[in-house]
């Protein structure tokens, strides 16, 4: 059975319930403090939180620790690596994903849900999702609007949309460029994504969608 | 008249600077030799006044600084 590490930063928050979406999604995961190594692991997920207070940037401190170079690693080999909320954060400020996730347009913490659009079904994340399909997860988050110079470089494959899929200014939360919610990396074994899969991984949670995000990625393994 | 001014709040010396020293521990991480880092909060602004020291001084003691814990410094400089 694959094996996934939740890496647990001082500060990070959604550790538990992340482990256990990756558990009903037919992998084995375990909380990784992030002085251990992870390089046993099949892949590796930074989960959310306020890694160190948020200090300096959102995700900026965690993303200069040792633990990284293990992923690093991860990325090069391309085994899978998801970084949700703090840990998308996380790995733009690490450079492993291209642009950055600003304060957000309306200065405040965003708690509440919202519909995406799959854009690209061809990602370790997203394997089992229809193309184009309309999903429904919820964002925490006040860093959450994404930059780029420029868009062109960037694999997107979360748009903020409405329930029919429509992407509009009004659709978007955050002010983010494009209304992205989530990107990959060239290769697709990276994803980063503000709205939380794991928070919407259970009927009695109010959504079942953002299982597919981590039984797609236990697939992507067993390939 | 209007002035271009920076204000900057420090904490007062011996005063514990969690943020500092996480990011002071991180550069350490990176291989630098950085001791005693402290994060100022600094601000900058155009004022419309025709007493700014005053009202700077002010705008520090009322909302920018708390003087039981910070101390703070600043420039005024006419907006060519």
């Amino acid at each position: 059975m694959p094996r996934f590490a939740v890496i647990v930063f001082p500060g990070t928050n959604c550790d538990f319930e992340t482990v256990e979406a990756i558990r009903k999604a037919g992998g084995k995961a375990e909380r990784v403090w992030y002085q251990e190594s992870i390089r046993d692991y099949d892949g590796v997920v930074l989960p959310g939180g306020f890694s160190y207070a948020d200090y300096l940037r959102a995700g900026a401190i965690a993303a200069r620790q040792r633990i990284m170079e293990e992923v690093r690693e991860f990325v090069e080999e391309g085994r899978p690596v998801l970084g949700i909320c703090n840990g998308f954060q996380v790995l733009t400020e690490s450079g492993i994903l291209p642009g950055a996730l600003r304060p957000n347009k309306i200065p405040r913490f965003i708690c509440r849900w919202v519909y995406l659009k799959v854009v690209d079904t061809n990602t370790a994340f997203t394997r089992l999702y229809e193309p184009e399909e309309v999903i429904r997860m919820p964002i925490a988050h006040a860093e959450g609007n994404y930059y780029i110079d420029d868009p062109s470089k960037v694999r997107v494959v979360f748009q903020y949309s409405d329930e029919k899929g429509n992407i509009t200014e009004d659709t978007n939360p955050n002010g983010s460029v494009l209304n992205i919610a989530g990107i990959s990396n060239e290769k697709g074994n990276v994803l980063g994504m503000m709205p939380h899969p794991e928070r919407a991984s259970d009927r009695f949670l109010g959504s079942e969608d953002g299982l597919r995000v981590f039984r797609s990625m236990v697939e992507w393994v067993k390939r | 008249m209007k002035w271009r001014v920076r204000v900057l709040v420090r904490l007062k010396e011996g005063l514990n600077d969690p943020e500092g020293r996480v990011i002071g521990n991180a550069l350490r991480n990176l291989g630098y030799k950085v001791e005693d880092l402290r994060v100022p909060k600094c601000f900058e602004f155009t004022l419309e006044s025709e007493r700014p020291e005053k009202e700077v001084e002010e705008m520090c003691k009322r909302l920018l600084a708390n003087p039981l814990i910070h101390t703070w410094e600043y420039t005024i400089e006419p907006v060519k």
